[in-house]
């Protein structure tokens, strides 16, 4: 029983210390769209330094921001990795919580793929046969937008094959998720003049805004938007609440986070197409291909310099505070800027990350090394 | 036979043997009905088995199929002379010299020497990216440790890239289709490996890497090391915290607690606790560990005390009735012989229950061991190269490996996840057959 007692207190005091005592690792949370390359770094500089290899933990963007933003001390990560931008309200939460100074760091960009199985013929989309084939609310015969009626790719495009629309995604929690409906969907949804009008509308436009909505017929959205806007609501907030909703009658499935497992299934299945980011597409493209967006196939070069539509930028946010309490922070977000890192030629880019232009890789490496806060 | 010509009487004693007859044939018929449905039960029963069997075989054939190949892995020997001019050492260089020396381009260097026809950047790169990119490492801890090797020329073991490894392992010298290949080696590459694989140069040894390494961003050198010390170190804490928690609270329960409405309320919540989904644990961990008393994320301390939360009730359960089984004269004995209440139970009780009781405690374990859910909560889902030392290190576990490699893109990945459930399942089936062979050492019948 003593010894009982005895290991009590041992495992208590243990306890004690290891609350007390700084760490000596950097935590690292956040997007998993950018923990493959995150471990890539921290691994590398755990060999290369004398610092202990940060540990990466893969909470989402949003999941990252929020344990970011919960204040400053040990117990609090020191870095987010985010597929976004930080929002304006998550920045406001960090600062209420006193994360005042946050120093933000562009990395590169990641493409989102529209993909099937090599054996069967690539697919030639715009961003409107997307929205048209995969939202919720699709323009009817009068403009009016109605459920989602289409059946096959030829209903949504005469030029396109007959074959049943059968698209396997990730879930809503998913940060690929969001942005493909905002890149893909929202942008095919402006491709519709009627849609796009609205979108332009500014918020004292309330007569046109809502002549548009009747001409629409989408008064629930608009009523959606006044709820959570107030008088603030714009045209765009309509847009983004009608183009971002994705069809839930079975042609969009939704395949889990795990994209390896979409790849799989994509195989199994000919006509089907799947959504992920562009390093998967990369590692298995023996298995399977990208469908041409806009006439743009999903290249490095394509994504890089933007003429591929649906890509996305990844930021990592370090918390200016934690620069001299936990050791190797300054080093490691040095090391992450470097041009051997993320540079054109960097291992990184091995990775799949598409990296930024020579300007904006010179401007940003030069703010992050000086540590400059961000203002939003 | 008509029935018109016959007399009431013969009538009558037909009638009877009519029903003797029927009796007779219903009671054949009722026996026949009873055993076809014994036959059917029994048939349903032995689907059931096969189905279930069925399924356990095509699990582990796949995950075997699929995981059989990590446990290989390809490695290229190449002679590299360990030049003092380029490298700036000599033998009698010191362990500061040498790790400031440049033995990234020292190995570039000294594969372009290999391949002369290679001048073109891009072909030079992709030369470089057959081999592992912790090569130049690995040839300067080779000269730490022993620096005479300065100016030498030795015949390396190169590990090869996880896409070599894959083209070699599954692909290379097979009849297939254009367009049909696995991996993503171009052509250049593969003229590359044809020439090494001719020479005789490629070479497939076991793979110690998967044992050695901690996990790692780069497939070829991911190891299971540090999950498994993490899960070590979880279960230790784990097993400290809950067996001695758990059997006293048992001994109580059976032995000393009073029967009232208090103690019958606590049986009821404790046989409740061990249905709750463990994610739920994992939830209160990160309330109370973590955001409550502030304790560290990601450390094997707050994982053991999260299980311990999970194992608990499966481990008081089966302990309280181990010491149930315990023959009432057995006690009478030692209250016979003049024994105290806490003597009769610690002298007596105690080592006659304790082999149900560590059944039930490994089965908790090995319950532990498997479980993902109440560690995402608390941070314990990580990417985390250094291998834990001790409780309060950031660490893995093996389940959550497994569930990190299954989600990277990277092909080889597959393998290694695969790899990673052999490895616990082995882990899984030892600690279980464990069990069994101690219930059936230490058991005894009364």
């Amino acid at each position: 029983m003593k010894n009982i007692l005895l290991g009590f207190a041992a495992v208590a005091m243990t306890a004690n210390i290891s609350t007390a005592a700084a760490r000596d690792s950097i935590s690292v949370v956040g997007s998993s769209t950018v923990y493959p390359f995150a471990t890539v770094v921290a691994e590398r500089f755990g060999k290369a330094t004398d610092f202990k290899a940060p540990k990466v933990e893969s909470t989402g963007s949003g999941g990252g921001l929020k344990l970011f933003c919960r204040g400053v001390g040990v117990a609090t990560p020191d870095i987010t990795n985010a597929s976004r931008r930080i929002k304006s309200s998550e920045f406001e939460q960090c600062q209420e919580n006193g994360v005042k100074e946050i120093i933000e760091v562009l990395i590169g960009y990641d493409g989102i793929v529209l993909a099937n199985t090599k054996g069967s013929d690539p697919m030639a989309l715009s961003r409107k046969d997307i929205y048209m084939a995969l939202a919720k609310l699709v323009p009817g015969p009068d403009g009016k937008l109605i459920e989602n009626p289409h059946k096959t790719w030829k209903d949504v495009n005469s030029a396109l094959p007959a074959s049943k629309i059968e698209v396997l995604g990730p879930p809503p929690t998913s940060g690929t998720r969001d942005a493909f409906a905002e890149l893909a969907l929202e942008g095919g949804a402006r491709q519709v003049a009627d849609i796009d009008a609205l979108y332009k509308m500014k918020a004292d436009q309330v007569d046109e805004i809502q002549v548009m909505v009747g001409k629409l017929g989408v008064e629930a959205a608009w009523a959606a938007a006044l709820q959570s806007k107030g008088s603030k609501a714009k045209g765009k907030d309509v847009v983004k609440i009608i183009g971002r909703s994705v069809r839930e009658d079975g042609a969009y499935i939704e395949a889990g986070e795990n994209d390896n497992l979409i790849v799989n299934k994509l195989v199994a299945n000919s006509n089907a197409l799947g959504i992920f980011g562009f390093s998967f597409l990369d590692q298995n493209s023996d298995k399977v291909q990208g469908s041409t967006i806009d006439g743009e196939e999903p290249s490095f070069d394509a994504i890089a310099n933007g003429e591929y539509k649906v890509s996305r930028p990844l930021y990592f946010y370090v918390k200016k505070a934690h620069i001299g309490t936990v050791p190797g922070i300054q080093e490691f977000l040095n090391m992450f800027v470097s041009e051997d890192t993320i540079g054109p030629d960097g291992y990184l880019i091995d990775k799949g990350l598409i990296p930024l232009d020579d300007d904006s890789y010179a401007d940003m490496a030069d703010s992050a090394r000086a540590l400059n806060k961000l203002n939003l | 036979m008509n029935s018109s010509t016959k007399t009431d009487a013969s009538r009558a004693v037909e009638a009877l043997f009519d029903d003797r007859e029927l009796l007779a044939l219903k009671r054949a018929a009722a026996l026949k009905r009873r055993n076809r449905s014994e036959k059917r039960f029994r048939w349903a029963g032995r689907l059931s088995i096969t189905f279930g069997m069925a399924c356990v075989l095509f699990l582990f054939t796949d995950i075997i199929s699929k995981g059989i190949g990590a446990f290989t892995q390809t490695y290229v020997d190449v002679e590299i002379t360990f030049d003092q001019d380029q490298l700036g050492l000599t033998p009698q260089s010191t362990e500061l010299e040498i790790k400031a020396a440049s033995f990234g381009s020292f190995f570039k260097k000294a594969l372009r020497e290999q391949y002369p026809e290679v001048t073109e950047r891009k072909e030079k790169r992709q030369l470089y990216a057959l081999f592992s990119s912790d090569m130049p490492l690995i040839l300067r801890n080779m000269v730490i440790a022993n620096p005479a090797l300065m100016g030498t020329t030795q015949t390396v073991s190169m590990i090869a890239d996880d896409d070599f490894d894959t083209y070699y392992k599954h692909s290379y010298g097979r009849d297939q289709d254009e367009g049909d290949q696995i991996g993503r080696l171009s052509d250049l590459q593969e003229s590359v490996v044809d020439s090494l694989v001719k020479s005789g140069a490629v070479v497939t040894k076991f793979n110690t890497i998967l044992f050695t390494n901690s996990t790692s961003s780069e497939p070829e050198l991911a190891g299971i090391k540090g999950a498994v010390i993490g899960s070590i170190l979880t279960l230790l804490v784990t097993l400290a915290l809950s067996f001695p928690i758990a059997v006293a609270t048992a001994i109580y329960l059976e032995e000393f607690a009073p029967t009232n409405k208090l103690t019958d309320f606590i049986e009821v919540n404790i046989n409740n606790l061990a249905a709750v989904p463990s994610v739920i644990f994992g939830l209160l961990g990160l309330a109370i560990f973590i955001n409550f008393f502030g304790m560290p994320r990601s450390v094997p301390l707050i994982g053991g005390f999260v299980l311990t939360l999970m194992t608990l009730p499966t481990i008081i359960i089966s302990s309280r009735a181990a010491i149930k089984a315990v023959p009432p004269s057995i006690r009478e004995a030692a209250y016979g012989m003049g024994a105290s209440k806490m003597q009769t139970v610690l002298h007596h009780v105690l080592p006659l229950a304790m082999p149900g009781m560590l059944t039930g405690t490994i089965i908790g374990m090995a319950q532990a061991l498997g479980e993902t859910a109440p560690l995402l909560m608390i941070g314990m889902v990580a990417f985390i190269v250094d291998t834990p030392t001790g409780i309060t290190d950031p660490a893995t576990v093996l389940p959550v490996q497994i569930y990190l490699w299954s989600d990277s893109p990277e092909r080889m990945f597959v393998e290694k996840t695969s790899a990673a459930i052999m490895v616990l399942l082995a882990f899984l089936i030892f600690m279980n057959g464990f069990a069994v062979w101690l219930r059936k050492r230490l058991e005894r019948r009364w």
